[in-house]
């Protein structure tokens, strides 16, 4: 049977790579899907030890349903902003959104 | 090896290997569908976890609904998908090095863990965790409240886009 290790080590390294992606990537819709990447690892590690650790308890569960209603929020705002600043600015380049910089 | 143990290791290896795509590739339209793919395989690893109503959640709510919204704003804002050139920024050494070390991080903290090589417990066969999930969800005694904060926030959420993205302000 598979070992609870080999599901948080497939989280961790997920988790790494969408962080990856967070910090390096120039476009804002591609930092996005870093940050769908790190959100979906996280729901690997909540469902993960529910079903290791407790799984006559369904907290597990519920709150990566909850997590899932959050990253849904979070998508479409992120894409509602992005899209503004794309018609204002005309980039979505991410070093170029500066207006907050003095 | 098992082959549920194979299989494991099939579907991680293809969901890693698309996550990287993700973040390296350069047209956006292909990580979107990068993205699409490894979503699936961790769609599989809730079927694997006995978690059958986030499986059929993760593949309607982010393949697709998430993955069509990345795919609509990649196409608003279309000249940025055509982009030449690199779109990794140029300090994606250091980006790489705290990637890495927040991965060897995590791996030696959970390697120190006493349950890191815990078994999968069977389940308790008379308990069906998606009739748990549901009563949990709508119980006063459970989670109804957490349950329609959330709603609550989507509908924010939207309105607030909507909002947002108003093209007359």
């Amino acid at each position: 049977m598979i070992p609870l290790s080999w599901y948080l080590i497939f989280a961790a390294a997920l988790f790494s790579i969408g962080l990856f992606g967070v910090l390096a990537r120039k476009n804002a819709v591609a930092i996005l899907m870093g940050v769908e990447l790190m959100l979906n690892a996280v729901n690997i590690n909540l469902v993960a030890f529910w079903r290791y650790q407790r799984p006559d308890i369904i907290a597990g569960q519920v709150f990566a349903v909850m997590v899932f209603a959050v990253a849904a929020a979070e998508v479409a705002v992120g894409l509602a902003l992005i899209i503004s600043i794309y018609r204002r600015r005309n980039t979505i380049v991410a070093d170029n959104i500066d207006m907050l910089k003095l | 090896m098992t082959p549920l143990q194979i299989l494991f290791i099939l579907v991680a290896g293809v969901t890693l290997g698309a996550a990287f795509m993700v973040v390296t590739t350069r047209n956006m339209v292909h990580a979107a569908l990068w993205l699409i793919l490894g979503l699936f395989g961790i769609a599989v690893f809730f079927v694997l976890l006995d978690a059958g109503f986030l499986a059929v959640a993760q593949v309607i709510i982010y393949i697709g609904a998430i993955s069509i919204l990345m795919i609509f704003a990649i196409m608003l804002t279309r000249r940025i998908a055509q982009d030449v050139g690199s779109q990794i920024s140029s300090g994606w050494g250091w980006a790489a090095g705290v990637s890495l070390l927040v991965f060897s991080g995590l791996a030696w903290m959970l390697s120190r863990w006493e349950g890191f090589h815990n078994q999968m417990p069977a389940l308790d066969p008379g308990a069906d965790p998606l009739i748990d999930l549901g009563k949990a969800l709508v119980s006063p005694a459970g989670y109804v409240i957490p349950f329609e904060i959330a709603s609550v926030l989507l509908v924010a959420a939207l309105i607030g886009a909507i909002m947002v993205a108003w093209d007359k302000i």
